[in-house]
């Protein structure tokens, strides 16, 4: 019974690593990346994947073979130790030193994708002439993206500005800078085709930064629980070039003032 | 001063042993055995109905909005039999709920603490068994609580386990009851922690150095002292938020904070102070459930391997490093939150270094397997797969510290993955384990072993074709608690492998009808167990079978450690703990130093 056992127990990394070779082949896996960054993202985790899955299958396989091995029905000299000095001092350097490597290795990919807001400028510094302006302000609420654009005068938060809902449109290859709010309960800013995600918050403004290098349409969504109708919080990113962005704010501007235009003429609007 | 503790103890359960009556000797025992028997079955019934909440979860994912079979009609009559998003969201905030605070945490330190830890180092009961019995008492009005909450108007809490506000904050009257039964927990947990801590301190046996405790005990210990000083924030943060819901304060509310176009009284709070406060106590309960579980599995590994356990103190102080570095890891919880980024890196650091006790715990014990004298029992079945599956989980755990890599896969099934396989496939696996091993103890007789191992076999493979695939999902990028993922282009393709899923899960869940059996007719017809029936060597095999009240039939004195299997100096292949080295004097060594 001892081999039997044994050899369930060989399924799991047979299977698991079967699970990880097969997914790919069929479309289940890491979606298409259209960021500039992501790469960094899909390395570290290609990364981690072949580490863990090195330790995975040879503990899994010692586990296999100890059992085998030591089958009590089989194996009557038991060795009486109750443990090694060395090999202790052994498996703690060794996972430590990886580990720590795995956390200095991935520090720079984190800072450039959180802490190094490219709204700063060249300086550095925020708060500055020279800061970047953000693209787009993006607030969510229950359950949908409100979106608002600079209009003609290329201030954000005016009466000039562009109001849209869950269809962002943005210029393709152009750092894209979003400013995240919140207008109720916690919701998170996911684009998975770009590796972004970050949570919006009421009372906060967070800046999220990325670049498409593809045009393209792409889900936004919704990863963190805001109500009942959280599954149903689903917007669309579209990379377009700088021209076709520029005639597509142009005709959203138009005609969002020609519908106040109307609603003036008929009294609707004080 | 412990023989005074000792001996007082003594007295008042002789004298209450006498007064026995059905309600005092059943119902409100003050005995540490019924105590933990009464959390374990309480526990196991919780275990079913969290199971069932998560086939309602899986059964959404596979096939949103279709009409339920048999029981659709009953529960959802207005919705034609189908789920309402709205009892989705509260279907996995309850699983949650349920298999956290009223299975995990109990049944690891209320059933099994209670029941091992007098009979482990040899006291006659708990240091307060008064205490101890309303540990128990006070989970029941959170069990109706919560369990009610689900009938009050608005149904009951559905802001998740983890009850983020302001989405908390909004008006339902689950969310209350919610937080109140989440508080009476606390208190349960802390009157049981205050007492393992002390019975472990003071009421050892002679000859009983910290240093000879079974790795069960240790586990429970490190645990109680994390529950302890954990716990207390936790029930300062649930108080903060009900006078948020309830007396209109603004501790995790916003300026000029509104839902549904509705203005909120007060503001000034900040949304992410709560959860700071929630992962400070969570994220060492994440410890809480998983560290008992793997003492636990210490013990079974060592007694079936016929080994001595391999590193015991390398196994010891990984479980205080584990308990120390619990309490600064929680932000990597909160790494895309909105906290500080320049913070998570911190917490990515500390969070990458509590990998590594892990990891020499998993090393002992496979160190323990190899060169052994393996004995393939359920318990031991059970044990083994603790390890196989925590490597899994452990590893696993290592894509969400790396940071970025966390941006993708954070609030994605990878996650829900991860955490299954430390609670599910570790923690509830070593509990059945557990549960096989200490039943001859706990009821006198022996549970079927052929009905064990198919337990095992199906729950095995059901577990991993349940969990494993959800780490596919989890990197397609698949987010949890989505009442209806298909609508999105990116996730449209999954629900094959979600059906996959479900129906491994409806097998998990079917099978453990053999377990149930099992433990139902062994505790009335299973063959007789003896004292000691597995030959082991600790201290709980040397009393009789169920224990009497004061445990012991004799003055348990010390001699070595618990896992003196195949000792060189004995005949026999294992050695128990009291039983006095050749030659030795007749009368007990000195009383242990602490």
């Amino acid at each position: 019974m001892g081999k039997f056992w044994a050899l369930l127990f060989l399924l799991v990394p047979i299977l698991g690593v079967a699970c990880f070779v097969f997914a790919p082949l069929y479309q289940h896996w890491l979606p298409i990346d259209v960021s500039q960054e992501g790469h960094r993202i899909d390395h570290l985790f290609y990364f981690i994947l072949w580490l863990t899955g090195v330790v995975f299958v040879g503990t899994e396989v010692a586990l296999f073979w100890f059992m085998l091995r030591y089958d009590g029905a089989s194996n009557r000299k038991v060795n009486y130790t109750h443990g090694s000095h060395s090999l202790e001092i052994i498996w703690t350097i060794i996972p430590a030193a990886t580990l720590l490597f795995i956390a200095i290795y991935q520090m720079n990919a984190w800072a450039d994708s959180k802490i190094r807001n490219p709204a700063a400028g060249p300086d550095g510094i925020l708060g500055t002439a020279d800061d970047m302006p953000p693209t787009v302000e993006v607030t969510a609420r229950q359950f949908e993206w409100r979106l608002r654009y600079p209009g003609k005068n290329g201030i954000l938060g005016d009466q000039d500005d562009v109001h849209v809902v869950n269809d962002l449109r943005l210029p393709v290859q152009e750092e894209i800078l979003v400013d995240l709010k919140s207008a109720d309960v916690l919701h998170s800013f996911f684009l998975p085709n770009l590796r972004v995600k970050q949570d919006a918050v009421p009372g906060m403004k967070i800046p999220v930064w990325f670049r498409a290098t593809e045009k393209g349409s792409f889900d936004i969504v919704c990863a963190e629980l805001c109500g009942w109708g959280h599954y149903k919080m689903k917007g669309r990113v579209t990379f377009v070039s700088r021209g076709e962005f520029d005639e597509w704010l142009d005709e959203k501007y138009r005609e969002q003032t020609a519908t106040v235009d109307s609603q003036v003429a008929q009294g609707d609007v004080e | 001063m412990s023989s005074i503790t000792v001996g007082h103890a003594h007295d008042d359960h002789a004298a209450h042993a006498h007064a026995g009556g059905f309600l005092s000797t059943y119902v409100f025992s003050k005995d540490h055995k019924i105590i933990g028997l009464q959390f374990l079955f309480s526990t196991l019934i919780w275990f079913l109905i969290g199971g069932l909440l998560a086939l309602g979860i899986r059964w959404q994912v596979a096939w949103p909005w279709a009409e339920m079979p048999v029981i659709g009609k009953m529960l959802f009559a207005n919705e034609g039999g189908q789920i309402s998003p709205e009892f989705y969201t509260i279907l996995f905030t309850m699983h949650a709920t349920v298999m956290i605070f009223f299975v995990i945490i109990p049944i690891l330190a209320g059933a099994f603490g209670n029941y091992l830890i007098p009979l482990m180092i040899g006291a006659d009961d708990m240091a307060f068994p008064t205490i101890n019995m309303l540990s128990y008492w006070f989970m029941w009005p959170a069990f109706i609580a919560i369990g009610s909450s689900v009938f009050v108007e608005g149904g009951a809490a559905k802001s998740g386990w983890t009850s983020y506000p302001p989405l908390s904050l909004t008006d339902w009257n689950g969310q209350t009851l919610w937080l109140i039964g989440l508080t009476l927990v606390g208190v349960s947990s802390m009157m049981g922690s205050v007492n393992y801590m002390t019975t472990i301190i003071q009421m050892r046996a002679p000859g009983m150095t910290m240093f000879r405790l079974p790795m069960t005990i240790w586990s429970m210990f490190i645990t109680a002292i994390l529950q302890a000083f954990a716990l207390p924030v936790l029930t300062a943060a649930g108080f903060m938020q009900l006078t948020d819901r309830m007396f209109g304060t603004g501790f995790f509310i916003p300026e000029g904070w509104s839902v549904n176009n509705a203005a909120a009284a007060s503001g000034g709070g900040q949304p992410l102070l709560w959860q700071h406060l929630f992962w400070f106590y969570s994220h060492p309960a994440v410890y809480i459930m998983i560290l008992p579980a793997m003492g636990m599995v210490s013990n079974i590994i060592a007694c079936f391997s016929r080994k001595p356990l391999f590193g015991y103190k390398p196994m010891v102080y990984s479980i205080a490093g584990i308990a120390g570095l619990g309490f600064i890891v929680w932000g990597h919880h909160m790494f895309v939150s909105g906290m500080n980024p320049a913070l998570g890196m911190t917490f990515m650091v500390s969070t990458m270094m509590i990998a590594l006790p892990s990891a020499i715990k998993t090393f002992n014990w496979l160190g323990t397997v190899w060169g052994g004298h393996i004995q393939f029992t359920t318990p031991m079945l059970f044990a083994l797969s603790f390890v196989a599956m925590f490597i899994i989980g452990g590893l696993s755990g290592i894509f969400m510290a790396a940071t970025p890599v966390d941006i993708f896969i954070h609030d994605t099934y990878f996650i829900v993955a991860h955490f299954h396989y430390v609670l599910f496939a570790g923690t509830a696996m070593g509990v059945f384990g557990a549960i096989y091993f200490w039943f001859p103890k706990m009821f006198g007789r022996m549970m079927n072993e052929t009905a064990g191992k198919i337990h095992f076999f199906f729950t095995f493979l059901f577990l991993n074709g349940t969990f494993f695939t959800m780490h596919i999902l989890g990197v397609v990028g698949f987010p949890r608690r989505l009442a209806d993922p298909y609508h999105y282009q990116t996730f449209h393709h999954l629900q094959p492998l979600n059906e996959f899923i479900t129906y491994c899960a409806i097998g998990m869940v079917a099978v453990q009808v053999i377990f149930a059996a099992n433990f139902i007719l062994s505790m009335f017809l299973g063959p007789k167990a003896g004292r000691n029936p597995w030959h082991a060597n600790g201290l709980e095999w040397q009393a009789p079978s169920p224990p009497g009240h004061g445990n012991f039939d004799f003055q348990p004195v010390i001699y070595r450690g618990p896992y003196e299997y195949n000792s060189p100096e004995s005949s026999k292949d294992y050695y128990p703990q009291n039983e006095p080295p050749p030659g030795a004097h007749p009368e007990p060594p000195s009383p242990p130093i602490y």
